[in-house]
């Protein structure tokens, strides 16, 4: 993709004035880093660090039928939500494959946004509206801001700016409210482990939100976070990255994220083939893997055990945290347990690894 | 951006100085600044031959891993120890602390056949 044609966020000025480097990411220009990854992954295990989002995408659908449209393209039990709460859930297709990780929010009885990965928007409206046709759905992507506030210190900053009390919003619930004067939708959750709020907005005040939560944020040691230390946080938490980790070529189950999938609520697409998937045992699981040295295991290298390919590489990184390289790899049933010693192969590159629990790191603050 | 002028430069962002009859080797910060924090440096062992721009190491980013290319041909003499520990110098100190080794050069004018600073800085901002 030529670099004309990259989608950039409101917040693009303000990441070049921080001194951003910026890196396309799934068709948009995106700041990878500001100081460095190493820093800005600590500060926000330590102290809170601030994300831009906005590139991700937000679908709402509202009206009689909203609840069905939702529950027949999703995986979780969206009925289960009450107003006010939000839900980890997947699009699959028919077949298991996975069309696209997202997170639910119940606006309403019937009325709930579905918040999705920035490179799989167009894709994902084309199939929520083909799917569900007879929804009132509304694409609020491109109108719609979306920061991250991470870390332990996140809720005291929030607090501190906004016109209501946040420490009253549970893990997974949000409020409406105003943030630095500017009305949000004020989320609790996060991609990094750590306590924190994802703030959606108007993408006119995307600026002035950003700014003010900056400026706000200085006592309590802010620092603004690219993606590549978003990754390295969500990868120690064991979190999924669509087009590594999952995507339609991988299921639910087999990727270790069962819990998002309601076999006994009713019907939603995918249910029938998860049904058979799961009657007939898995091949191969996603596992965590740590290397004893400090070479990294990398997206698509090849895993062996014995001498014998069983698996591949689906993210890794060097662990801020642990100081060590970990990574996830699908790898076949027989090498799935826990410890097994295995090798991640890369040219003539031998990397002794082994199978470890997920999530790598513990005792991040969130609720 | 401009580089240090009492070093030579190849296309693969490496750095060679000769003095005192070694030729000592590393990357640039044009590299540096591609790859982010390094946390782990792979180098050869001292004895060993090394041909011109062939592999003789890795450095290992968070996000990603890249081969070191020898710019000349030589022999290991020395390679810096401090890195195992702190490989954050490569980052901190590209063109001082954070060098990684040290060749008996094949030929000692080979140094002089790479390029310049000037011409360095232009092939960056040709690229860029």
């Amino acid at each position: 993709m030529s670099e004309s044609s990259l989608r950039r966020t409101p917040l693009y000025d303000a990441h070049l004035k921080a001194g951003a480097r910026m890196v396309p990411f799934g068709g948009w220009e995106m700041p990878v880093q500001y100081t460095g990854i190493v820093e800005e992954h600590r500060k926000v295990r330590s102290r809170v660090g601030l994300f831009d989002v906005s590139h991700m995408g937000e679908f709402e659908v509202d009206g009689p039928g909203a609840l069905d449209a939702v529950q027949r393209l999703t995986t979780n039990d969206a009925a289960a939500l009450e107003v006010g709460q939000l839900q980890y859930s997947l699009l699959c297709y028919p077949d298991g494959g996975i069309v696209d990780d997202a997170t639910v929010y119940r606006l309403g009885p019937e009325h709930f946004m579905v918040t999705v990965n920035a490179s799989n928007i167009d894709k994902d409206w084309a199939w929520v509206t083909e799917q569900a046709p007879d929804a009132r759905w509304r694409n609020e992507s491109a109108a719609t801001g979306l920061i991250a506030v991470q870390g332990p210190r996140a809720e005291a900053l929030v607090n501190r700016l906004a016109d209501r009390d946040v420490t009253a919003i549970g893990y997974f619930r949000f409020a409406r409210g105003a943030v630095g004067g500017v009305s949000a939708l004020i989320s609790r959750s996060g991609y990094t482990g750590e306590d924190g709020f994802e703030l959606y907005f108007d993408v006119k005040d995307a600026a002035a939100v950003w700014e003010g939560v900056m400026k706000a944020g200085a006592p309590y040691g802010i620092e603004a976070v690219g993606l590549g230390a978003r990754d390295t946080l969500r990868l120690e938490m064991g979190y999924m990255l669509y087009g590594n980790d999952i995507d339609d070529s991988t299921n639910p189950l087999e990727a270790g994220i069962g819990w998002t999938v309601k076999l006994d609520r009713g019907d939603f697409i995918g249910r029938d083939a998860l049904l058979r998937i799961k009657q007939e045992g898995l091949t191969r699981r996603l596992v965590g893997i740590t290397a004893d040295g400090r070479r990294v295991p990398r997206h698509e290298m090849v895993v062996e055990a014995g001498g014998r390919p069983v698996g591949q590489v689906t993210s890794g990184t060097f662990s801020p945290t642990l100081e060590r390289a970990i990574a996830m790899a699908y790898v076949e049933r027989g090498s799935a347990a826990l410890d097994t010693a295995l090798d991640v192969v890369s040219g003539s590159t031998r990397i002794p690894a082994r199978v470890c629990k997920k999530p790598f790191h513990t005792g991040g603050s969130h609720k | 951006m401009s580089y240090p002028d009492d070093v030579r430069y190849t296309a693969e962002h490496e750095w060679a100085r000769l003095e005192r009859g070694l030729v000592t080797i590393g990357v640039t910060s044009y590299a540096t600044e591609q790859l982010g924090d390094v946390v782990f440096v792979e180098l050869p062992e001292i004895g060993r031959k090394l041909e011109s721009m062939k592999p003789f190491g890795v450095v290992e980013a968070v996000k990603t891993v890249s081969d070191l290319f020898a710019p000349i041909a030589g022999e290991v003499a020395e390679v810096n120890t401090a890195l195992a520990d702190n490989p954050a110098l490569v980052n901190q100190a590209p063109f001082g602390d954070g060098w990684m080794i040290r060749i008996k050069p094949a030929d000692p004018t080979a140094v002089q056949k790479l390029m310049s600073s000037e011409e360095y800085s232009r092939m960056i901002e040709e690229h860029a």
